[in-house]
């Protein structure tokens, strides 16, 4: 620190002090000021610490300790009925994963859900902030407008979209009855059911991305429009040689918190499937890998599986992050 | 809630049009319009499903305007759900929740941005480095915590998971190291000020927008969250999800008093929304920018 601590006291009383405060020993100008020196360097030194802890203190308590415990249960057999007891299982949780269809199709479905809901969703977004990019009467409107959905939560959300695709009744079929469709499904069938749960993802979260992108395009220089204006590009030419190309970085931030959003995939689904909703419909069409943790530790009571499953979806998410950083690197260099 | 400051840099700043840019035609306008409808539509219709009665609901066409059953629904799904209740929980937990992050992550966020110190950017790096890790990893041994210590149904057991947040941090650091000059950490410390001193008097005064900004998106994040109160909170002491969720699952819910829940939901955050929405939005978009 380059400023240095003043010399003369011109208010002692002011003064709230960090870390024990002892009164002066004598009225001595001289050991006054060391005295202060002192604790300013100390101050200096450890406050930043001070200022640090709380987030990690809480991250240790609530996300690093449970982290390393849920490895450690994963390894023991450990039923909801009796959380005292634990008994050392090896590798026997995981390999009952390995061998349990609703596992894999629990993963599948994950991955299914994941691209219907993020695909869909980011492109519409990136086309809403072009939109949203041009010169616009009541800009501000149509951005809070837009986020209507983000403020309504997973639960409100799914349960009017519930009724929505009732297939009796429902406003959807309806709409299409209307149009000359027949009624779908949207419960049931395997397809039209994910489709529905990703429905209500996209939903949730289009206009949210739109202001991301938003924000990314809004950074980038007018002059490279102008100029590959004056080369003679089009509108079109423009967004993809532009546009897209600038937003890079971003578009693969979105990827990246999307894809962990759609590993995590839970409540959706779960409402979806109304009374059932942990089984993810009448055949598991629906159910996530959420959801399968969620079956196998509060309703089969196998706490041990669950943290199985919590871990199965870490090493998933890592391995995806591994994937994506290797395609970020690839695409910044073949620029 | 504090007031918040005026209109943040980004909104101005985009509000007025560049020179380059091209005037929004009548086709944009209208996907506009499309888009805008498909996102408000849902939500008014909850409105008019609420207001109708269960056998109503189960009828083809489904109704498309307001009828006269909604206050009667409201004060059933107010007294079954136990709605009043979950009301106030809700936003006991997400105000305790956005009061701790703002705070936590102001202090977080100024030391990273300013102070130096031994293994700054390690832990910077740890902190941006604990958003990949799910909630799911916690939830097993955090329930077991919870049935020990006794805490099944306590407001605390959904608080303290989420009182500090890695984005925020985040969030916090990146504004800070723009918005405030290190010069002026230098006078108030040339003036003898300490650490604290400084943080008040210097650093909040000048994150006041961004903490504002943080405060609304903790809250409405608080105010929505799912997977944990549903696993760590029972109907007896519930949030508004997990209310919602019990109104949802009843074998034969009852469709119009389920939409009245989600209703009574979700209009305490189109309230915030409505008021704060140009500054939630400008947080939004300078946390991207930079993220």
């Amino acid at each position: 620190m380059t400023s240095a601590p003043p010399t003369t006291v011109e208010d002692p009383g002011a003064e709230p002090a960090p870390g024990p405060s002892h009164p002066p020993p004598a009225p001595g100008r001289d050991r006054r000021a060391a005295w202060r020196t002192r604790r300013h360097r100390w101050d200096v030194r450890w406050s930043p610490y001070a200022f640090v802890a709380p987030f990690f203190l809480f991250f240790s308590a609530f996300g690093l300790f449970p982290l390393l415990w849920t490895g450690w249960a994963s390894l023991h057999r450990l039923e909801l009925t009796d959380l005292s007891r634990m008994e050392w299982a090896g590798a026997r949780n995981y390999l009952r994963l390995l061998h349990d269809e609703f596992f894999w199709n629990a993963l599948g479905n994950t991955f299914t859900i994941g691209v219907l809901s993020t695909v869909p969703q980011l492109l519409t977004a990136l086309c809403l902030a072009h939109l949203l990019h041009q010169r616009l009467r009541a800009a501000t409107f149509w951005r809070v407008a837009l986020l209507t959905p983000y403020a309504t939560s997973v639960a409100a959300a799914t349960l009017v979209f519930v009724l929505l695709y009732g297939r009796d009744y429902g406003l959807i079929n309806w709409a299409l009855g209307l149009a000359g469709v027949d009624p779908v499904d949207w419960q049931n069938g395997t397809w039209t059911s994910r489709i529905a749960v990703s429905s209500i993802v996209v939903w949730r979260w289009t206009g949210y991305n739109a202001l991301i992108y938003l924000a990314a395009m809004q950074a980038i220089p007018d002059e490279l429009y102008e100029s590959a204006a004056l080369d003679g590009a089009s509108r079109i030419r423009q967004f993809r040689h532009v546009t897209v190309p600038s937003l890079r970085p971003t578009i693969l931030f979105t990827v990246v918190v999307s894809t962990i959003g759609a590993t995590q995939l839970f409540g959706e689904p779960l409402l979806f499937g109304g009374a059932a909703g942990q089984k993810g419909g009448a055949s598991h069409q629906f159910q996530t890998l959420g959801l399968y943790l969620y079956e196998q530790g509060w309703f089969g009571f196998h706490l041990g599986r669950a943290s199985a499953v919590a871990w199965a979806m870490f090493l998933i998410l890592l391995l995806v992050a591994a994937v994506g950083g290797l395609l970020a690197r690839r695409l910044r260099t073949d620029r | 809630m504090p007031v918040p400051a005026p209109a943040t840099p980004v909104t101005r700043a985009t509000r007025a049009p560049a020179g380059g840019r091209p005037r929004t035609g009548p086709l944009g306008y209208t996907v506009l319009v499309l888009f805008t409808a498909g996102s408000v539509l849902p939500l008014v219709w909850t409105a008019v499903a609420a207001s109708h009665d269960n056998t109503r609901l189960a009828h083809t066409p489904p109704p498309l305007w307001f009828g006269g059953n909604l206050a009667h629904n409201l004060g059933i799904a107010w007294s079954d759900a136990n709605l009043g209740l979950a009301l106030l929980n809700t936003t006991l937990v997400a105000g305790c929740v956005a009061l701790g992050t703002v705070l936590f992550c102001t202090l977080a966020g100024f030391a990273f941005a300013k102070l130096r110190f031994r293994g700054r950017n390690a832990l910077l790096a740890v902190v941006v480095g604990t958003m990949m890790v799910p909630p799911q990893l916690s939830v097993v041994p955090l329930f077991a915590l919870v049935a020990e210590l006794g805490w099944t149904d306590r407001l605390q057991t959904v608080v303290l998971p989420t009182l500090v947040s890695a984005f925020g941090v985040f969030f916090m650091r990146q504004y800070l190291v723009e918005a405030l000059p290190t010069e002026l950490i230098e006078a108030a410390r040339v003036d003898g000020a300490g650490s604290l001193r400084v943080v008040r008097h210097v650093v909040l005064p000048v994150a006041r927008p961004a903490m504002a900004v943080l405060g609304m998106l903790s809250f409405v994040q608080s105010w929505n969250d799912f997977f944990w109160p549903v696993i760590a909170l029972t109907q007896d002491n519930p949030t508004v999800q997990v209310a919602l969720t019990g109104l949802g699952r009843g074998y034969v819910p009852d469709q119009a008093v389920v939409m009245a829940g989600a209703l009574l939901g979700t209009l305490p955050l189109l309230l915030v929304l409505a008021l704060f929405g140009r500054h939630i939005v400008g947080g939004i978009m300078r946390g991207a920018v930079k993220g």
